[in-house]
């Protein structure tokens, strides 16, 4: 294995959450019934002119900043041809040789120093429709009809296309978890995996190590998950080099992954494969950034995520840090801290306990916060779980959750973990007698009789004790 | 001379989903042909300082605001669709 190289390049769709379409004016948004966000342009009706959506452009120019590109003095939109239910004009408005966004890099931190990926091009285009596959016994494959919602159908995508300078899939899910903090941070998308207002290709293709040949590539498509989209590209890695080794040769194709299968099957090739037969579209005209806008928006990209991971990895140790930030947590966090609050401890309660509440981070007060976290060790497990649920209800104060203290005092335990003992004579038997693992059930006992305010590590160390006598 | 082989009248056809019968393929070799011929005319001409126009008017940056106006109705949608299913259009399996 260790004589091969992986090389590995993507191409991620993001869905800007501007209030209408890209060339019309249609509300672009989740959730309208269907056909219900549609108009002469967006369903291709014959005369019907698009008019570029000016945010959009802005959009895509910022995270091209944000990217580092070179911003087109003149982008120009292209048609790109093909037939499909979900493309009403038989064409998509694209980019082509002449994107608002190229030559561009993201660096991503690791602990070993940064892997730096070449941007290749960031450019507009409009989403295709959503169909809708009908069986006679449900809606599944075989389909007998396809049913069709232009809702989707010219809402604005970036396209990001990156160079192949990833070689393993860790490091291609770091870079796109980046990515994707990067987009959520700059308010351009909600850039959620699951409801695919971010997808992303990854293109797959391995050589003998130390050579710089490129040999033929396969592609993962409409992957949903980071850890699914690293599965895959590990699986296919190690396909490609046995199919190598055994004196095989890798053909060109795409491969679907599908999760559920937890292997790559290939789909069909398209046939006539990529002759879109790309041509400027008549319709729209240039798009020439001007200067002061391309300032403007430069001037309102903030500190962004990877030079925050490298700045709190100086706190805190690497992995926390990049938790934190990938998280969209570690402003909060910096707050927490600066109300008080130690700079590990804090970290922990927010990557591992706050996460898994599902509030947002700027819902929450961070001094009172902070007050939960510096008190943890004195209240009740209970009680710091139901204070940290409530962090992002407005007005929230910890003051209550504090006052309820651990119970650790042993001459208040033991006259309830004695009563237990004597309640359940079978089973403080069967611990004598070497089942060690009864001695969670009395624990759980002392838990349940003391409202969940005992400090379990007293409580352990008790019951032993008594269980022992 | 520039022309059009039958090869990529047949390629062209497929990509619009065009079934041609041989005398309509040997027929649009001919017209396709006898058109790239009157374009590629421009190609005489010295156009070394002339930017590739892809656009009669001068003009850059005409843009709509990101405000919403209305979508159309469902019975303006459908009106001329040839099958409907609830608020969906209806089309072969694809």
């Amino acid at each position: 294995m260790s004589n091969w190289e992986a090389v590995i390049g993507l191409e991620i769709h993001v869905q800007l959450k501007t209030r209408t379409k890209m060339f019309c004016r249609c509300p672009n948004g989740f959730g309208g019934e269907p056909n219900t966000q549609t108009c002469p342009v967006c369903l291709a009706f014959p005369g019907a002119l698009p008019v570029a959506n000016r945010r959009a452009v802005e959009e895509c120019i910022k995270l091209g900043l944000a990217l580092d590109c070179e911003i087109a003095e003149r982008a120009v939109f292209h048609r790109k041809n093909y037939f499909y239910p979900d493309l009403p004009k038989a064409y998509q408005i694209s980019q082509y040789d002449e994107p608002l966004c190229a030559r561009g890099k993201l660096a991503v931190p690791t602990e070993n120093g940064d892997i730096t990926v070449g941007i290749t091009r960031a450019h507009l285009e409009e989403d295709a429709a959503k169909n809708v596959h009908v069986a006679a016994s449900g809606r599944i494959h075989g389909a007998t009809a396809t049913l069709v919602d232009f809702n989707r159908g010219g809402t604005p995508l970036v396209e990001i296309v990156t160079e192949p300078d990833l070689h393993d899939a860790e490091s291609a899910k770091r870079f796109l978890q980046l990515l994707r903090q990067t987009v959520v941070e700059l308010d351009l998308s909600d850039a959620e995996l699951e409801k695919g207002s971010m997808r992303f290709d990854v293109n797959v293709s391995v050589r003998p190590a130390g050579s710089d040949e490129l040999r033929t590539r396969t592609e993962l498509k409409n992957m949903n998950s980071f850890n699914f989209a690293a599965k895959g590209i590990e699986r296919e890695i190690a396909r490609q080099i046995r199919v190598y080794e055994q004196g095989g040769i890798v053909e060109q194709e795409t491969l679907h992954f599908d999760p559920a299968h937890e292997e790559s099957p290939p789909m069909r090739s398209k046939e006539e494969a990529q002759d879109y037969r790309y041509f400027p579209d008549p319709d729209l005209v240039p798009v020439h950034p001007p200067v002061d806008v391309v300032e403007r928006l430069r001037g309102e990209i903030g500190e962004l995520p990877g030079a925050r991971i490298k700045r709190i990895a100086d706190t805190l140790s690497f992995y926390d840090a990049d938790v934190l930030v990938t998280g969209g947590l570690d402003r909060l966090w910096a707050d927490v801290v600066a109300a008080g609050a130690e700079p590990k401890e804090a970290a922990n309660v927010l990557a591992n306990q706050f996460v898994a509440t599902g509030i947002a981070p700027s819902a929450v007060n961070a001094a009172e916060l902070a007050k939960l976290v510096s008190a943890r060790a004195e209240i009740p497990r209970a009680a710091f779980d139901e204070a940290l649920a409530k962090t992002g209800d407005a007005g929230f104060t910890a003051a209550p959750y504090l006052e309820q203290k651990v119970v650790g005092d042993a001459a208040e335990l033991d006259p309830i973990i004695e009563r237990i003992i004597d309640a359940n004579p079978g089973q403080a038997e069967q611990f004598r007698g070497g089942k060690q693992g009864l001695l969670g059930f009395f624990v759980g006992q002392v838990m349940k009789e003391t409202g969940g305010k005992a400090d379990p590590r007293v409580v352990n160390e008790r019951v032993r004790e008594k269980l022992r006598a | 001379m520039a022309g059009i082989s039958r090869d990529e009248v047949l390629h062209v056809a497929r990509l619009a989903r065009l079934e041609l019968t041989d005398e309509e393929v040997g027929r649009f070799q001919e017209q396709l042909s006898e058109i790239i011929e009157a374009i590629s005319k421009v190609s005489q001409l010295d156009l070394s300082d002339v930017p590739p126009t892809a656009h009669p008017l001068e003009i850059a940056n005409t843009w709509a605001e990101d405000e919403p106006r209305p979508s159309l109705t469902l019975d303006e949608v459908f009106a001329n669709a040839p099958d409907r299913d609830d608020g969906y259009f209806r089309v072969p399996p694809a």
